[in-house]
């Protein structure tokens, strides 16, 4: 049926609508163009071995994590490492630039805390619930927001993220406004998981599973689409490819992830505030996105670990200005590597 | 799909009154065009004539601003360009247009899947379209680029780009295939070797091409169109086309059809 609508402002030229598309390809190009490499369509030339190896070591240091950092550290870099993974799904993989992303990490966040608060469900189903439903909230976002290319993709998502926001700090009655959801119990079959030490390994194999859908979906028939929609829009479209309704399965697979990764924040913080709908939170998602290394997957991995480590170390310094610091490390890192921390490190290991 | 462009009286591909506005500037205007199913058509015309306005009104890329268009006699106006791909009508772009970071392999095998629906599949690997592989060779292999099946589209000469474009247009098997400037750019053997290959592989479809290379036009084209100002100049075979002083006067201006009279 969408086929047969063809609005004058999406359709308008086949030219405009390449171009805009391509302007927010703020990715790495010309990736091993000049030697004419092959180049796998969504990631990485690493050799097979190494890939594994990679794979180990991050689960080794991801099973040790809660003991060289505090427990709480580690919960929070594996939520925002699903949050930036999601990010990066739509950015690096299907060239959308998503800047209200934060609406299904909080609406997902208190989804979920609402789940456990009244329902006292284990945590793993009120988590689940929670991405579920910023799955709802993404159907008619990613709907209207599909149809607009470059700015104005990142605009409607801003802007609808902003109502989300605007309407969490009005219905009291359910999100209690400014003093937040509070004492978000952290059930599974009775355990004990007061402890931020246990819980972080309670959580771990949804954080796993989290990843592995999107690793997955990348290296998917559907992931090799993204990729050519990302290049090509219009040439996607001309074979035969409904590029709206991928972007939109894009979306929601994108909003489940970071649904996802909200909704195990609450339960690791038992505490859901107006701040997990901010903007600043969307900048946070894109920043670690950006700094990693965007169209990789080990990058927001490695941004998400980076930046949480970093403003855990600058508050506990005493630090106020945290942001001040982020920030001058986000603006440094763009103007040195192009290609953020992992997208560097990649292409060096790649040219040698 | 195939070739069942024949079906009944119906032209394969039929604009009628074509128009396309651009802020009050016509580009192309009112623009009757039936292509008989099975002929190779050519449009020709002098720079700006609209000739790809044309080819993005008949493949959904742009909305016309008034008209129709008729596939074998369907009413496909108001398509996306996606319906009109599965609907067996394919085209080329006259400024190459690719996936940059994917092979010539990956780009016939996209294509191939196309019109299945394993492109949905985001819980299966990405080796399932493996099974596209041998087809896509053999699509390659045809257009001459099987020993830069691995190389990115960035990578590519133009002149081989040209022929992935072609090879592209070649997987969706469609029933009507419109080429924007196949051989614009191209040497002199490169296009010998498309105009070979779009004889072969015209049997069964309907062929439309925006060509400038008047040999080429020559060698292929059943009937000629020639657009001038978004308006049709004069339609007919070949020869006649060729002849006719309007078309030389659009060419070449006046002085031109004084000279072939002397
Ligand atoms: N999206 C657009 N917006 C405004 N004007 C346009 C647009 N697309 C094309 N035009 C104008 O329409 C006219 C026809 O352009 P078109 O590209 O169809 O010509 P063409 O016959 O294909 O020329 P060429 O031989 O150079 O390829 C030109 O004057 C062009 O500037
Ligand atoms: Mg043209």
């Amino acid at each position: 049926m969408s086929e047969q609508s063809a609005p004058e402002q999406e359709t308008a030229a086949a030219g405009s609508v390449a171009v805009e598309d391509q302007a927010v390809g703020v990715r790495a190009e010309a990736r091993a163009t000049a030697t004419g490499t092959p180049v796998p369509a969504g990631g990485t030339i690493v050799p097979r071995w190494l890939r594994w190896a990679l794979v180990g070591s991050a689960l080794v240091v991801a099973l040790w994590l809660p003991n060289g950092l505090y427990p709480t550290v580690a919960v929070d870099i594996a939520c925002w490492a699903l949050f930036a993974v999601a990010v990066d799904l739509l950015l690096g993989y299907t060239g959308l630039m998503s800047f209200g992303h934060a609406a299904f990490w909080g609406t997902s966040a208190y989804a979920t805390g609402l789940a456990a608060i009244n329902w006292g469900l284990p945590f793993p189903v009120a988590v689940l619930l929670g991405a579920l439903a910023a799955v709802v909230l993404a159907i008619p976002v990613g709907y209207l927001a599909v149809k607009r290319v470059g700015i104005y993709f990142a605009m409607v998502t801003l802007a609808f993220a902003q109502m989300v926001y605007y309407i969490a700090n009005q219905w009291r009655s359910v999100t209690q406004g400014e003093n937040g959801l509070q004492r978000v119990p952290r059930e599974l079959f009775g355990l004990d998981l007061t402890d931020e030490y246990y819980f972080y390994y309670a959580a771990l194999p949804i954080v796993a599973g989290g990843l592995f859908l999107v690793w997955r979906a990348v290296h998917s028939p559907f992931g090799r689409v993204l990729v050519a929609i990302r290049d090509n829009p219009a040439r996607a479209r001309a074979l035969g490819y409904p590029v709206h309704r991928y972007k939109l399965a894009a979306f929601l697979l994108s909003a489940f992830t970071a649904g996802l990764g909200g909704g195990l924040f609450a339960i690791g913080h038992r505490f859901v505030s107006l701040d997990v709908l901010h903007w600043t939170t969307s900048g946070k998602a894109v920043i670690i996105v950006v700094l990693g290394g965007i169209g990789t997957l080990w990058g927001p991995v490695v941004g998400a670990a980076g930046v949480t480590r970093l403003e855990d170390w600058l508050s506990f310094a005493g630090f106020e200005q945290i942001g001040l610091v982020t920030g001058a490390i986000f603006v440094l890192t763009v103007l040195i590597f192009r290609r953020g921390l992992w997208g560097t490190l990649a292409h060096w290991l790649r040219r040698r | 799909m195939g070739s069942e462009g024949s079906a009944g009286q119906h032209p394969a591909l039929r604009a009628r009154g074509l128009t396309k506005e651009f802020r009050g500037f016509r580009a192309v205007d009112g623009v009757d065009l039936a292509v008989a199913a099975g002929s190779v058509h050519a449009l020709v015309g002098p720079n700006g004539a609209g000739k790809t306005t044309l080819f993005n009104l008949l493949t959904g890329f742009a909305p016309p601003t008034a008209g129709r268009i008729e596939l074998a006699g369907v009413d496909l106006t108001g398509l996306a360009p996606e319906g009109f791909a599965r609907r067996g009508v394919a085209r080329s772009f006259q400024i190459t247009s690719l996936f940059g970071q994917l092979t010539a392999l990956e780009h016939v095998e996209l294509a191939l899947q196309s019109g299945s629906s394993l492109g949905w599949k985001f819980w299966r690997s990405a080796k399932l379209m493996r099974r596209y592989t041998p087809r896509a060779m053999e699509l390659l292999d045809m257009v001459g680029l099987a020993d830069l099946a691995h190389t990115t589209a960035d990578a590519l000469a133009y002149g081989r780009k040209r022929a992935l474009e072609l090879a592209l247009a070649l997987a969706l098997e469609p029933s009507v295939l419109l080429l924007d400037e196949p051989t614009a750019g191209m040497g002199l053997e490169d296009v010998d070797r498309t105009v070979a290959l779009i004889a072969a592989i015209r049997a069964g479809r309907t062929v439309v091409m925006v060509e400038h290379n008047m040999s080429v036009v020559g060698a292929l084209a059943d009937r000629v169109t020639v657009l001038q100002s978004g308006r049709v100049l004069v339609e007919g075979p070949y020869d006649e086309v060729r002849a006719d002083e309007r078309v030389i006067t659009a060419y070449l201006g006046e002085g031109a059809v004084r000279a072939a009279h002397s």
